[in-house]
C-alpha cells in the first residue's frame, strides 16, 4: 500500500494531477446540476408572472 | 422525408424530452469506464521503462487534453449550424460546451505542467504545444465574456458562434505543433493504430478513460441542454409541461 502511495517516487507529481482532474470532473457534475436547476426555477417564475398578469 | 430528424432536431420540446432520457445512457457507461480505468492505469498498468510511475499522468492527462478539443470541436460545429440554419438549440448546445470545455483545458495544462517537471525539468516552457493550448483556454475564457455581457440570449448566440467559429482554427495548431515544430512535447502515441507504441496494458486503460470521459462528457451536455433549452424559450406552452415532471 505504502510503496502505491509512493508511485516510484512521482506521488507529489502523479496525486496532485489525479485530485484536480477528479475534483474537476465532480465538480462539472455540480455545475451542470445547478445551471439546469437554475434555469428551471427561472423559467417557472416566468410562468408564475405570466398567470398573474395575462 | 430524410429531413424529419433534422426537424426534429431543431424542435426545443423534442430534444428536451429526449435529452432527459438519453442522460443516463451516457453517465452510467462512463463512471464505470472511469472506475475500471483508473483502476487499469493506476495498479494493473506496469510502470514505463523510462518514466517508472511518473507516466501514470497519462491517464488524468490525455482524456483531459482530449476533452479540451473534442469538447472546442463540438462547440464550434454547433455554433455553425446555429449561425447557418439559425437553430436555437444548436446554439444552446455551443454555449453548454464553454465551461466544460475550460474547466478541462484547465486539467490538461496544470496535469501536463505536473508530468514535465519531472520528465523535462520544467513546469512551463513556451512551447508550440503548450502555448497553443493556452490561447485555447483564453478562446473558452473569450467565449464565456462575450456571452455574459451581452444580456439578450439570441444576440449572445450569434455573437459568441463567429468567436467559436473562428477560434477553430486553433485546433489543428494544437494537433499537430508537435510535428511541425520541435516541441518538448511527445508525439501522439495513440491516434497511431498501425504501429501503437504502448503495450496493451498500458493502453487499454487509457482507451478506457477516453472512452470513459467522452460519455461523460455527453452527459453533462444534455444536463446543461435542457437548462440553456430552458433559458431560450420565453413562453412556450410546453415548458409548463416539462417543469412539473
Amino acid at each position: 500500500m505504502n510503496e502505491f502511495l509512493h508511485m516510484g517516487g512521482y506521488a507529489r507529481f502523479v496525486w496532485p494531477s489525479y485530485a484536480l482532474t477528479l475534483a474537476i470532473v465532480v465538480l462539472n457534475i455540480i455545475w451542470a446540476r445547478r445551471s439546469l436547476a437554475r434555469a428551471r426555477a427561472d423559467a417557472r417564475r416566468r410562468l408564475l408572472r405570466a398567470d398573474a398578469h395575462p | 422525408m430524410a429531413w424529419t430528424w433534422f426537424h426534429r432536431l431543431a424542435s426545443p420540446p423534442h430534444v428536451y424530452a429526449l435529452a432527459t432520457r438519453l442522460t443516463p445512457w451516457f453517465a452510467w457507461p462512463a463512471a464505470a469506464l472511469i472506475v475500471a480505468g483508473l483502476y487499469a492505469g493506476l495498479v494493473l498498468a506496469p510502470p514505463d521503462y523510462q518514466q517508472g510511475d511518473g507516466f501514470r499522468i497519462i491517464y488524468v492527462h490525455a482524456p483531459s487534453a482530449w476533452m479540451s478539443l473534442m469538447v472546442y470541436v463540438t462547440m464550434a460545429s454547433a455554433a455553425a449550424v446555429g449561425l447557418i440554419w439559425r437553430m436555437k438549440v444548436a446554439h444552446a448546445v455551443a454555449a453548454s460546451c464553454a465551461p466544460i470545455g475550460a474547466s478541462f483545458t484547465v486539467a490538461a495544462l496544470v496535469t501536463g505542467s505536473l508530468w514535465g517537471r519531472p520528465m523535462w525539468g520544467t513546469y512551463w516552457e513556451w512551447d508550440p504545444r503548450l502555448t497553443s493550448e493556452l490561447i485555447l483556454l483564453f478562446l473558452y475564457l473569450g467565449y464565456m465574456a462575450l456571452r455574459s455581457a451581452i444580456d439578450e440570449v439570441q444576440r449572445a448566440d450569434r455573437a459568441s458562434a463567429l468567436l467559436a467559429v473562428v477560434g477553430v482554427v486553433n485546433v489543428p495548431i494544437i494537433h499537430y505543433s508537435v510535428l511541425w515544430w520541435n516541441s518538448l512535447h511527445q508525439a501522439p502515441s495513440v491516434m497511431k493504430l498501425a504501429k501503437p507504441e504502448m503495450p496493451a496494458a498500458m493502453l487499454l486503460p487509457l482507451l478506457m478513460m477516453l472512452a470513459g470521459f467522452t460519455l461523460y462528457f455527453g452527459a453533462l451536455l444534455l444536463v446543461r441542454l435542457r437548462g440553456e433549452i430552458l433559458r431560450r424559450e420565453r413562453s412556450a406552452s410546453w415548458i409548463r409541461e416539462a417543469l412539473t415532471e
